[in-house]
């Protein structure tokens, strides 16, 4: 792309979006302990993104991020809350049962307590990630390809 | 947030009618904030941020305005009267509303909110009950968000493609 790009938004860039990773991490993973979980995280997560899409370009976006596995991680989201769902039907008779706190409940205020919670959460960050980025990812390349519409196989065959 | 409406509405640059949404966002997630729902106020700021950046990154590279045209009086006079009839409706209404921030367990005895509540921490073993409620209780809703987000993408893919679409001269 264009070389005219600011050392410095480059720099902290590279800088800041492990640390909004990490961040979007924790409050996915203890969405059931303190304020947060899966869908704020996920959106935190794709954040740290679309960061490195805004300061250093599509292409390094698309390094730490291909098109082709934010688009699976959507799918693989919301295949991992509806297994759980069906696993609670499985082992307790009701569709979404809460199956791992009835038979192995945890120690309260510790990390695995709240059985198929943490679970769900993971699940609903990994989805809202994928989403979340693709969405944007499409807004910034529309632009980029004019009003022609998005060549996907061009995307992603880079 | 009332002021950043009115601006949204009435300015003539895009640019700015975009910083008035904004401003209007992180004002409810100040409000959210106060009404002690921490949960939203953090969903609420970081969408509003992604939201703000995309939204000013668009309108910056294609330096819009608004779509102007001439103002006409009736569109003016429908929008009063349909706001002041809203606004007689509600005086009366608001007037057998419950006073803001008395919950709904001091009114009604047996309401569902005061079992989850109660029970949530001993049933779910999550000890934010907002959670307990989203991914336990009314986990059916979540699916339901899910599925809309999960449509989103399907509409970008199919709204946003180049091969696939007919021709138009065709």
């Amino acid at each position: 792309m264009n070389d005219n790009r600011s050392l410095i938004i480059i720099k902290v860039s590279k800088w800041m979006a492990p640390f909004i990773f990490l961040y979007g991490l924790y409050v996915v993973l203890y969405g059931h302990l303190s304020p947060g979980g899966g869908f704020p995280g996920g959106v935190i997560i794709a954040a740290s993104f679309i960061l490195i899409l805004l300061a250093r370009g599509r292409r390094a976006a698309l390094k730490k991020l291909p098109y082709g596995v934010a688009k699976e991680l959507d799918a693989i989201g919301a295949l991992m809350f509806l297994t759980v769902a069906m696993l609670g039907f499985i082992f307790s008779g009701l569709f979404f049962a809460n199956f791992l706190q009835q038979y192995l409940p945890g120690e309260t205020r510790r990390w695995f307590n709240a059985g198929t919670i943490v679970i769900n959460n993971i699940a609903i960050g990994i989805k809202v990630c994928g989403a979340i980025f693709v969405i944007l990812f499409f807004l910034s390349v529309l632009r980029i390809s004019g009003e022609g519409g998005i060549d996907f196989r061009s995307i992603e065959r880079k | 947030m009332l002021i950043g409406a009115f601006v949204a509405l009435y300015t003539d640059e895009l640019l700015s009618a975009v910083i008035a949404l904004g401003a209007i966002g992180f004002g409810s997630s100040g409000i959210f904030l106060l009404l002690r729902a921490p949960d939203l106020a953090i969903t609420q700021v970081v969408v509003e941020v992604i939201t703000l950046v995309l939204l000013i990154r668009a309108t910056m590279v294609i330096g819009a305005h608004t779509a102007g045209g001439k103002k006409q009086l009736l569109p003016y006079l429908v929008a009063g009267g349909i706001v002041g009839g809203l606004f007689i409706f509600s005086v009366f209404t608001l007037q057998n509303m419950p006073e803001i921030g008395s919950s709904v367990m001091d009114r009604i005895d047996d309401a569902p909110s005061l079992y989850y509540l109660l029970q949530g921490l001993d049933l779910t073993g999550s000890t934010n009950q907002v959670m307990s409620v989203l991914l336990d209780f009314r986990a059916y809703d979540t699916l339901g968000e899910a599925t809309v987000i999960f449509t989103a993408v399907l509409g970008g893919l199919t709204l946003l493609r180049k091969n696939g679409r007919a021709e138009p001269n065709e």
